[in-house]
């Protein structure tokens, strides 16, 4: 064991580990954060706080993650690349851990262009992987990226995002080496309805024998509507939606759509749950986390275990 | 090369308006390559802004000479003869080529007539594409000869990212994922190792990190 | 300005545009004497300076005329000029200058009766619109130093 996190916990112990995911709100506004930690309690094993998610400016991931510290939860803080110095990030993943927050995970973050700011600079002093390498650093040798030692070294349990669904697929098998390489323990995909395309990535991953060496949870998300799945299929980068899936959110009436998006879910956790090297699952239900419980519950991953 | 554009004629006209009579200079180098305020430049620009402000029944006299280069002193001291009288300065160079203007005219207000864009190369005639931005520290030779600060949005050095899609970048069709282009290369190359290796966090100094950056090369200067 | 005659400037190639004005003349067809010609290689030598300077100098309209698509001796020289008219018009629009005074032309040099059509509408537009604002502010100027002179 490398942490105290109760996610490695739970991967250690062999159990199928469930996370979701709580976007904080664009304002400062604490009781949103606690309202969506209510719907998770007890239902997942760590819940990912988003770092100013699409490049659109909320309340910091840090002050998310401790709010939903206090309500019992246990936060999974994201942090970004985009927006602040390696300086900024050592500072703030000291605060994290002082504050009780044990696991992370490190990403580039979307363009700023996607967002609300696009006349930002986008900082990325480090990339992700830099920053796995550097937070490894940090908990593993009780140094900083400069070198010097840090007095109270924080042990965190560290994630990476993986993308079997971008281009160029050979490399993706051959990022998420180099992600491991650099320190990742843990892994979440991007949201998977491309079940065959997500397989093929995993027979490359298992014969490299990297789901040894690191946890992967697979991602999933529930469709809330046709539209939806359009939008999915054709304006963000990076997403796999079949059209098959758009045909069968578009052969119910609108009314019964959030019912087949949410069934899609469950079918689709259970056909993952075969798929040698899946250590877990990821459900990001994006403004609809009133709807996880019913998710986790039908796919038979309730009640959670007790580590 | 440094590539720029004009600003708008607009913008100069208010530059120029309080005076009798201006100097514009243009450059004959980088300026001159991408069309932006080389000679022929200048003579558009003379032409237009005289036109603008005849309109409004205001005269300017408007001397027009371009330099081979305005980065250099040595050059910049041939406008000695031609400021005479001049109320004012317009150069068409660079900002590296505006501030030397200045520094050696410093009685005289000096204006810059394009916008300084980014150092890049020529993809076809008409377009400039961003290849370089300076960071002092290159590591082309293991990349396939494509730069990842300059050519990634996110100047990811162990990319492509999870947007990646078609060989294009998440920000648009018209740009190229710089790590898809690395990669091709590295395999045309029998490289494919090196795209495993994990490249450390970079030390940004070299690249302005500590602040504005000289060259003293200890052989020429005296 | 009561009896305005527009004056207009034609850059004509020569493979085309100039043989077309050419055979208007041979046929006897007229055309107004307000364009002057001038004979170019080819329509993509005009240079937007020399379509600027033409302004600045005072003339009314200007007009590049060209071969018709596909059929440029120099295989896409009218296509390179169409789009170098495109360009000065913007710049015009930036000047103050109305873009409807300058204009792209294209015929064939069999076309004696197009060149000089064409060469009558674009005269008659221009008389329309009036002198050019640079046309009339060189006007202006003339008169106040006659003024001053007297």
């Amino acid at each position: 064991m490398k942490t105290d996190s109760r996610l490695e916990k739970i991967l250690a112990a062999g159990h199928l580990a469930v996370t979701s995911e709580c976007g904080p709100p664009r304002g400062a506004q604490p009781d949103k954060v606690r309202e969506k930690g209510r719907y998770l309690h007890g239902i997942v094993d760590a819940v990912n706080v988003t770092d100013n998610q699409t490049a659109m400016v909320r309340m910091s991931s840090l002050a998310a993650s401790v709010l939903l510290k206090q309500e019992g939860l246990n936060p999974l803080y994201q942090l970004v690349t985009r927006d602040r110095n390696r300086l900024a990030m050592q500072a703030d993943i000291l605060g994290a851990y002082s504050l009780g927050i044990d696991t992370m995970l490190c990403l580039s973050g979307d363009h700023t262009k996607f967002g609300d700011h696009p006349m930002a600079m986008n900082v990325h002093d480090i990339d992700s992987i830099q920053l796995i390498q550097m937070v490894k650093k940090m908990r593993d040798e009780g140094l900083f990226q400069g070198g010097a030692e840090i007095k109270g070294a924080p042990k965190m349990f560290i994630g990476a995002a993986a993308n079997p669904f971008a281009d160029p697929f050979e490399l993706r098998v051959l990022r998420l080496a180099k992600k491991i390489a650099a320190g990742a323990d843990f892994i979440q995909t991007q949201c998977i309805f491309n079940v065959e395309k997500f397989e093929k990535w995993m027979e490359g991953v298992c014969a490299r024998g990297l789901h040894k060496q690191c946890y992967i949870l697979a991602g999933v998300t529930p469709i809330k509507s046709v539209g939806a799945a359009r939008y999915m299929k054709t304006k963000v980068p990076g997403m796999d939606v079949p059209q098959e899936i758009v045909d069968r959110m578009a052969s119910v009436p609108k009314e019964k759509q959030p019912e087949e998006g949410i069934a899609i879910c469950v079918e689709t956790i259970q056909r993952l749950k075969k798929v040698e090297g899946v250590a877990g699952f990821h459900i990001m239900a994006i403004d609809w986390e009133e709807k996880v419980k019913e998710i986790v519950e039908r796919a038979g991953l309730l009640p959670r275990p007790q580590v | 090369m440094i590539t720029a554009e004009r600003k708008p004629l607009e913008e100069l006209i208010e530059y120029v308006r309080p005076y009798k009579r201006v100097l514009l200079v243009g450059c004959n180098e980088c300026v001159t390559v991408c069309a932006a305020g080389g000679r022929k430049e200048v003579g558009l620009l003379a032409s237009g802004l005289h036109m603008a402000l005849l309109k409004s029944g205001v005269t300017i006299e408007i001397r027009e000479h371009t330099l081979e280069r305005q980065c250099d002193p040595e050059y910049v001291e041939e406008l000695v003869p031609m400021t005479d009288g001049v109320d004012a300065i317009i150069s068409m160079a660079c900002g590296c080529g505006v501030q030397e203007v200045a520094r050696r005219f410093k009685g005289k207000p000096v204006f810059p007539a394009v916008n300084t864009k980014f150092m890049g190369a020529s993809e076809r005639q008409g377009v400039w594409a961003e290849r370089c931005q300076g960071c002092g520290d290159c590591l082309l030779g293991r990349t396939g000869g494509v730069c990842p600060i300059a050519r990634c949005a996110k100047q990811l050095m162990n990319g492509p990212c999870g947007g990646s899609t078609g060989g294009h970048c998440e920000i648009g069709d018209d740009v190229d994922c710089a790590w898809a282009l690395i990669w091709d290369r590295l395999k045309e190359l029998g490289q494919e190792e090196r795209f495993v290796e994990i490249m450390p966090a970079k030390d940004w100094r070299p690249g302005g990190g500590s602040g504005p950056r000289k060259i003293i090369r200890e052989d020429l200067a005296e | 300005m009561d009896n305005f005659e527009p004056v207009i400037v034609a850059f004509c190639c020569h493979y085309c545009a100039y043989t077309a004005a050419d055979m208007a003349g041979s046929q006897r067809l007229s055309y107004p004497p307000n364009v002057k010609i001038i004979r170019v290689p080819c329509s993509s030598k005009v240079d937007a300076l020399h379509i600027v300077k033409a302004f600045e100098k005072g003339a009314d309209g200007v007009y590049v005329a060209g071969c018709l698509e596909g059929d440029c001796h120099f295989k896409n020289g009218n296509s390179r000029a169409a789009r170098l008219v495109e360009h000065v018009q913007k710049y015009m629009d930036e000047i103050g200058i109305e873009s409807e005074r300058l204009e792209m032309v294209m015929m064939s040099a069999g076309m004696g009766y197009r060149f000089a059509q064409k060469a009558t509408e674009i005269t008659e537009k221009i008389r329309k619109l009036g002198p050019s604002p640079i046309h009339a502010a060189i006007g202006r100027q003339e008169r106040d130093v006659c003024i001053m002179t007297e």
